[in-house]
């Protein structure tokens, strides 16, 4: 409101030397024409993307069309369905899939069942001194290396680990290294992933909602059924995003605490290194990418797919 | 919102439970590395120091962490330009193809990592013929690190509104000098949390990495997974985990107190 | 009409990126300059050389101080040692066509493959001066040998052993203990993850079940196959994990985890615990014979060829044997070995016996057994049969 800033600025590009001159029009050009702005913003980011990233996805999907020899190693380019026919048809790749989806449900399912509880914590309760120490508490974990998380659990579940040494006074033991391994390994790594956008989902929740909500006479678990659950749907999803694209790829994990299972990660690992057979390993990696992109696909509605 | 005293309390359980099998196994590793057993047992034979001194005179960790340091700064810095770009890009104009745009963006994360690492792999070796050195890895871990970046500038972007904007052309201002004085101050803030969410994605990252890093290129992670099973080497990959933990305290603090109560450290 | 231009705009740029990547990925790359030949003399020495070994080969003293024979090297020629372990011979397979590594030391069902695929470069012996001591049983083999071109210098041989927890079991005398009775010790057998190890199962069906026919476990026709792959998905039942990185395996044994499985020495060294033995079980045992190669796509081939003299001297080949625990490849380097037994054990220069032990080779649709009525299995329909077995 005070002139002095305003002079400031239009003092500015007084001195008219070619430089400034050549700027200010290029500026007032770009201010009419919108479409010029666009194509600016839009030209490095779109090129990078499609060039890096969407090329070399098509690339892969061709590769998949091809064959190799299985004595030299030989890539050979001529086109053939063999690769899809045989992932589309062994019985193998459908029971790695399904067990695949099957883990990440049920990691999805654990990693969003804690974290609700905890975000509505930190997000409505909790005083803002609390919060921001519940976050940090939160957000750290994430900076331990997947790699020794995975590895301490892999050490927590062994024989005479301590999961069998909390577990020894009920007379259970430790599930060992395979599937439960992992869906518990999986959840307890991917669960910081799950936590964050659910809590900035229960931010964004107004408060003034919920006290209507209470005014009207809803009670606490009404009101989170009703009021608060519909709200956070598109953060949960978005958080699931995470946990089934994590889940559908990881081989690392499995190879850690699985024991001998296989899940879809493994199947394409085991293809383009050992087995040298980067075609099929392109056709078995068609499977979560059709997974996912259909559950983008199908969750673009919700609008979590800005919440991420 | 008021609650019974009892859910209250049994929330307080909740979360206090959930944050200790979080820290459970980061507690296991920091007893470890105090171990005198070098395989991880439990319960721990004795305490020594040892690995900690292991792991101060450890030439590969200290040139490990250095190269995720620069891979994740070049991958940051790249995700930080291109990130704002793209949110300016589809928070201020609407256009067809916006939604496509919007998934090719988030594609990168939504996609398992193996699927992204061996694309990659195949396009670097196979079509361009390049080797496979630490930029290659910069370029691999740039492209999903700008989801990351582009998220939290639209959301703040969204908050802001476009009246300051317009203001500043109305008195004159061009085009880069309104961005410069007013957008990007606006915007600091949420690409601090978004640079900070990048640079922590593209330093633990194993999977992309491990198809993009050539022989010679060793991130942190790949450093890990190379002596995770080594006997005498675990217990040092243990010290190295703790010290990441701590180290990694203070940015994230820093980062809450300056995106303030309004946003998470996103 | 605004959109319907869009939509065609947007069709054509899709169409045009997808041509684009069909033809980008039609013309990929090939090979850098690869040279199958044999230097006919030496030069000086690079300063360099990148090894692809399997564990417990290129030791410099990081894993044990006492365990080291490539300081020495680097001190005499100059040329300093970057290695890469490597689990399975696919897991090397793979690795050595990136042409990153001058020296790969591989199992016989790994070398021909290398010669095959253009990877390994000739070996000229004359220019690796150790090579005289070795054994003669040992050179000029079929795994090592292709039309009279030498393809690399022996380094021993060794077999797959059975390793067993004492303190759970009595010492087994044969493998049924992880195939029939391997439900005794349920989600505690491990198995060596390759498959390659599809021939371990055909050794035992030969010994258990001999009106299958299998004389030779690498040439398996199709029925044989079939046998092998129930037997070994019977296995499937009682296994805890499958291995190829040898200290996951070591790990495994020292937490209990697994208690009974194929072997190689080295990883009982490993874990150096009294109660995790070794033995030999009475259907025999599939081994490996490991060679020396030089990459075709080697930069660094004077200190390759000085890595393959060094390693060949006796002394050495004592000491990186004896710790991998196999058989040395020469009369000589049995006089350093640092357990007088030694040779004894591994039984050194004992040609019957080291005909006897099964060692890995590529199984190929010519069956390796010299039938030509049938035709055998090859080792892709392995690799297809080894994931559905793990399921």
């Amino acid at each position: 409101m005070t002139p002095t800033p305003v002079r400031t600025d239009r003092t500015a590009p007084a001195p008219p030397t070619s430089g400034g001159a050549v700027a200010r029009r290029m500026s007032s050009v770009l201010t009419r024409f919108a479409w010029m702005r666009l194509i600016l913003l839009l030209a490095a980011p779109l090129t990078w993307l499609v060039l890096i990233y969407i090329v070399a996805l098509a690339a892969l999907l061709v590769t998949a069309l091809w064959s190799v020899d299985s004595f030299t190693g030989e890539l050979s380019r001529s086109l053939t369905v063999d690769n899809l026919r045989e992932v589309a048809t062994e019985p193998l790749y459908r029971t790695v899939a399904l067990r695949t989806v099957g883990v990440a449900l049920l990691v999805t399912l654990i990693d969003v069942a804690i974290a609700l509880p905890i975000a509505f914590y930190m997000g409505k309760v909790a005083s803002p001194r609390a919060r921001r120490l519940l976050v940090v508490a939160v957000l750290t974990p994430l900076w331990a290396s997947y790699l020794v998380k995975a590895f301490a659990w892999r050490s927590l579940l062994s024989q005479d680990g301590l999961v069998d040494w909390a577990l020894g006074p009920i007379g259970l033991h430790t599930p060992g290294y395979g599937l439960t391994g992992v869906v518990i390994t999986q959840a307890y790594i991917w669960l910081p992933y799950v936590i964050l956008p659910i809590y900035a989902g229960m931010e964004r929740v107004p408060g003034s909602l919920i006290e209507a909500a209470g005014d009207l006479g809803a009670s606490t678990a009404t009101t989170l059924r009703t009021v608060v659950l519909p709200l956070l749907v598109p953060s949960i999803v978005a958080g699931s995003i995470f946990s089934f694209s994590l889940t559908l790829g990881d081989y690392i994990t499995v190879n850690i605490v699985g024991g001998a299972s296989q899940m879809l990660g493994n199947l394409v690992f085991t293809n383009v290194g050992a087995a040298n057979n980067l075609p099929l390993a392109a056709a078995i990696a068609l499977i979560p990418i059709v997974i996912m992109l259909g559950y983008l696909a199908a969750v673009r509605r919700t609008g979590a797919l800005d919440r991420l | 919102m008021t609650l019974s005293p009892l859910a209250r309390r049994a929330l307080v359980v909740v979360t206090g439970l959930v944050l200790l099998v979080m820290y459970a196994p980061l507690l296991l590793v920091v007893v470890n590395s105090f171990n005198t057993d070098p395989s991880m047992t439990w319960p721990p034979t004795g305490l020594t120091t040892e690995w900690w001194g292991r792991a101060a005179d450890s030439v590969g960790a200290r040139d490990a962490v250095l190269t995720s340091v620069k891979v994740a700064l070049g991958a940051t810095a790249i995700a930080l330009v291109l990130g704002t770009m793209l949110a300016l890009a589809l928070q201020r104009f609407s256009f067809y193809g916006k939604n496509t745009v919007n998934l090719l963006v988030i594609l990168p994360i939504a996609l398992p990592g193996i699927v992204t690492g061996i694309a990659l792999n195949n396009a670097f070796r196979g079509i361009l013929a390049v080797d496979l050195t630490i930029g290659t890895v910069i370029v691999a871990h740039a492209t999903f690190c700008i989801v990351t970046v582009f998220n939290n500038a639209i959301a703040r972007l969204r908050r802001m509104g476009g009246n300051l904007e317009e203001a500043s052309a109305d008195l004159g201002a061009g085009v880069w000098t309104t961005f410069r004085l007013v957008t990007f101050p606006q915007l600091r803030s949420a690409l601090l949390a978004g640079g900070l969410l990048s640079f922590a994605l593209s330093f633990d990252e194993i999977i992309v990495t491990t198809f993009t890093a050539g022989n010679g290129t060793e991130t942190l992670p790949i450093w890990i997974l190379n002596n995770l099973f080594r006997p005498n080497q675990a217990p040092v990959v243990s010290v190295v985990a703790v010290v990441l933990i701590l180290v990694s305290v203070v940015p994230i603090w820093l980062a809450q107190r300056i995106t303030g109560d309004t946003e998470t450290a996103r | 009409m605004t959109r319907t231009t869009r939509t065609r705009r947007l069709g054509a740029g899709l169409t045009a990126a997808l041509a684009l990547s069909l033809s980008l990925a039609a013309c990929g790359s090939d090979d850098t300059e690869a040279t199958t030949g044999a230097p006919t003399e030496l030069g000086e020495n690079e300063g360099q050389v990148s090894i692809l070994a399997w564990p417990g080969y290129v030791e410099d003293g990081s894993n044990d101080p006492a365990v080291d024979w490539v300081s020495s090297f680097e001190e005499e020629t100059g040329c300093e040692v970057t290695t890469k372990v490597y689990g399975t011979s696919d897991e090397a397979f793979n690795l050595a066509k990136s042409g990153d590594y001058d020296v790969v030391v591989a199992s016989g069902d790994l070398t021909l493959r290398l010669i095959a695929s253009g990877e390994a470069a000739e070996v000229n012996t004359d220019l690796v001066p150790n090579y005289e001591k070795v054994f003669d049983f040992l050179k000029d083999k079929e795994w090592n040998t292709v039309d009279g071109k030498n393809y690399g210098v022996p380094h021993g041989y060794g077999a797959n052993l059975l390793m067993y927890n004492a303190d759970v079991m009595d010492e087994p005398t044969s493998w049924d203990v992880v195939f029939e009775k391997g439900s005794a010790y349920q989600g505690k057998v491990t198995a060596y993850d390759s498959p390659i190890y599809i021939a371990d199962a055909a050794m035992y069906l030969m010994a258990t079940q001999p009106d299958l026919g299998i004389t030779n476990p690498y040439a398996l026709d199709e029925d044989q196959l079939a046998a092998a792959v129930d037997l070994l998905k019977a296995q499937r039942e009682n296994i805890g994990e499958y291995w190829s990185d040898y200290l996951k395996e070591a790990s495994a044994f020292k937490t209990g985890d697994s208690v009974v499985g194929t072997t190689w020495q080295v990883i009982a060294n490993v874990i150096d615990q009294p109660n995790i033995k070794v033995t030999i079980p009475s259907e025999g045992v599939t081994g490996w014979n490991d060679t020396w190669m030089v990459s075709s796509q080697a930069e660094n081939v004077n200190c390759a060829y000085a890595w393959l003299n060094h390693i060949e001297d006796p002394k050495i080949n004592a000491a990186a044997t004896e710790y991998f625990g196999e058989a040395p490849n020469s009369a000589e380097a049995c006089e350093y070995a640092s357990s007088p037994d030694f040779c004894a054990t591994f039984k050194a220069g004992d040609e019957e016996f080291a005909n006897k032990i099964w060692y890995w080779r590529t199984p190929i649709a010519e069956c390796l057994d010299g039938r030509t009525d049938v035709e055998c299995t090859d080792y892709s329909d392995w690799t297809k049969a080894w994931t559905e077995i793990k399921g």
